[in-house]
């Protein structure tokens, strides 16, 4: 591609100025795309995540998702812990960005987190870690500039055929045969001008669906357990939701192709991704153990091909890695509107809302501008008190909730349990000693209640 | 004369030359897998950190599976006073065996299982296991990197000379304790 764009400066400069152009084209294309590579290495990252409007994420509010990105890189065994980053659309995908080793991020969309369990996001945590510990972000970030490149310089040099056509004539050195030569070498430039993006794009597109082979191979080779990888990509593609923030340069960053119903059954040219019935076919028919050997052989079989997809450094592992087994924790199956509101409450979370819970179990959100010291439930009425101190502290707030929690919890257990005698069978309220409101329904049959404000014991006598 | 020195003396700079890089690339190795073992000292340690909260949140909802809660406990300290590789090994072997009977019973105590503290707990504690497995599985590939150059000629006789000792796997004893503890969210 490299070739491809230098011979592409070459023809356009020669053809302008036929006597020493044609250095000047290569020169000028050449800064051209240093220029530009030199913006992406540096600022590429924080381009693509804002663009993607990706909000960077804490333990706190989202602990599973940031418990797999570290599981994820002491399996990689890398120096350095990713940032994480929550992208708020419903359509599932991710992607890893980042061309300096200790500047990387992953991101994921709250749509993907909402539709995936434990066992199938830690496959995808671990393909796009497999992309940073490949360094497969450096090659897309300068191959996606390459190809950027060539088809800013073809384009312009088109245009300017198109528009101004015959302007350089008169820069040509007098002379029949000198002026037929050009003449030919101009032709030879516009061909050359119409092919080279062609020729670049197609070079990428491939160059980036055999990434995208190797990452799910050093994915799984960090899981131990192809079927998360397959079971996530199985349900990410039965959606036709669109990524709003994604287009073609960008693409090949993502897990799937986030551009799904972009017109025409995609080709297998111009396509960035391989088709994930293939990818799942593939994870499916790995029998011997996760290595790359084994990945090579299922990659072989359903392809029914014997390219080379696995570099014979990895194919020369002769170690046998078993497969694991199974977390327990069963596939999410959930409506529509549920997912949703879980979302919902994900993105809010990150913006420093807070929740209260009514003693009707509606959840309210309140936002952390909101100024009023009570508020009325909207749902039955009742009065309830907004923690403003929680609210201006929780900007600030950081560190882990784990260990504070179980601080209070170890100073409150260890108090004598209170107790509470019921008075009938229907619904009944009475205050803990912190003075939270606990309510019990028609319903509870327990011995037992745990106040959610200070974990002190309630028990309750019938 | 001349020409017979010079050959000489360029055979000796060589082979100078690839034994210092042969013994650098050995003590990087080494260092590589004691990086990897601070890496499962932290999460057993963290693991060890996080048990008393999870006995302490456990232990109003389950008074009768004392014992189970205390099998932990034990294993825990066990697991704490544990030294060589091999010690370590087989104490939190017995550990994960007896976190793997706890979260089995817990499906016994829905109450416990609706506890936001306990279920933060235990997101806690299955991160951590998969954390050790994953540092572990890191930590035997190192080993098995280290342990090839050290064994293989040409390598193996600077390994000789500067006296590099092969290093242990960190193996799972035992088949019952194979098994990581099963965690259900």
């Amino acid at each position: 591609m490299g070739l491809c764009l230098i011979f592409l400066g070459y023809v356009i400069g020669f053809s302008i100025y036929p006597n020493g152009g044609g250095i000047a084209g290569l020169l000028i294309a050449v800064v051209i795309w240093f220029v530009m590579s030199l913006v992406s290495y540096f600022a590429g990252d924080s381009i693509l995540l804002s663009m993607s409007g990706a909000k960077e994420i804490t333990h706190d509010i989202h602990p599973q998702l940031f418990n797999i990105v570290e599981e994820m890189k002491i399996a990689a065994n890398l120096p350095f812990m990713p940032r994480v980053y929550i992208i708020d659309d419903p359509a599932p995908n991710a992607f890893a960005t980042g061309t300096k080793p200790g500047k990387t991020s992953i991101a994921v969309t709250a749509g993907l987190l909402s539709r995936l369990n434990r066992d199938e996001l830690q496959g995808v945590v671990a393909h796009e870690m497999s992309h940073i510990s490949n360094r497969d972000v450096l090659f897309v970030t300068f191959a996606g500039v390459l190809l950027g490149s060539v088809v800013l310089i073809s384009e312009v040099f088109l245009r300017s055929m198109f528009y101004s056509s015959g302007s350089s004539r008169r820069y040509r050195s007098g002379g029949k045969g000198g002026g037929q030569a050009q003449l030919i070498i101009i032709a030879v430039a516009i061909v050359f001008a119409i092919l080279a993006p062609i020729l670049a794009r197609i070079l990428y597109f491939a160059l980036s669906r055999r990434r995208e082979y190797l990452a799910d191979a050093s994915g799984v080779r960090l899981t131990r357990y192809p079927e998360g990888l397959a079971s996530a990509l199985e349900s990410i593609s039965t959606t036709d939701l669109n990524l709003a923030s994604a287009n073609k340069v960008t693409a090949p960053m993502y897990i799937v192709n986030p551009l799904k119903s972009e017109g025409m059954p995609l080709s297998d040219l111009t396509s960035t991704h391989p088709p994930i019935s293939e990818r799942i076919k593939i994870l499916r028919g790995m029998s011997q153990g996760v290595n790359y050997l084994s990945y090579q052989k299922a990659f072989s079989l359903v392809k029914g091909q014997v390219s080379t997809i696995i570099p014979a450094s990895g194919r020369k592992e002769s170690e046998i890695i078993p497969i694991r087994k199974a977390s327990v924790e069963p596939k999410k199956e959930q409506s529509q509107k549920k997912g949703a509101r879980e979302i919902g409450d994900l993105i809010r979370a990150i913006n420093k809302y807070i929740f209260l819970t009514c003693i009707c179990g509606l959840k309210i959100k309140v936002p952390p501008d909101f100024n009023k010291p009570k508020l009325n439930c909207p749902r039955c009425g009742h009065e309830l008190e907004v923690p403003l101190a929680e609210l201006a502290a929780i900007t600030t707030a950081v560190g882990s909730v784990i260990p504070k929690e179980t601080e209070q919890k170890e100073k409150q257990s260890n108090l004598e349990p209170l107790t509470y005698k019921r008075q009938g069978k229907g619904w009944e309220s009475f205050l803990c000693s912190c003075g939270k409101l606990q309510q019990i329904s028609p319903m509870f049959s327990g011995s037992q209640v745990v106040c959610n404000n200070c974990e002190r014991k309630i028990e309750i006598i019938n | 004369m001349g020409i017979l020195l010079v050959v000489i003396l360029l055979i000796v700079v060589f082979a100078v030359l690839f034994v210092i890089g042969v013994f650098n690339s050995l003590v990087g190795l080494r260092n590589q897998v004691k990086n990897a073992w601070s890496q499962i000292d932290v999460q057993l340690k963290r693991r060890h950190d996080l048990i008393p909260n999870l006995v302490e949140t456990a232990k109003g909802y389950m008074v009768h599976e004392r014992t189970t809660l205390e099998n932990i406990t034990k294993a825990r300290s066990t697991a704490m006073g544990a030294q060589s590789v091999g010690d370590k090994a087989k104490a939190e072997g017995a550990l994960s065996g007896a976190m793997s009977k706890f979260f089995l019973v817990v499906e016994n105590y829905p109450d416990l299982k609706a506890n936001q503290n306990f279920l933060a707990v235990q997101e806690e504690l299955a991160s951590t296991e998969n954390k050790i497995a994953f540092s572990r599985q890191n930590y035997n590939d190192q080993v098995l990197f280290f342990n090839n150059k050290i064994q293989m000629f040409p390598s193996n006789t600077i390994a000789g000379m500067f006296s590099f000792k092969s290093e242990e796997f960190f193996g799972v004893e035992g088949q019952e304790e194979r098994e990581a503890p099963k965690v259900k969210f």
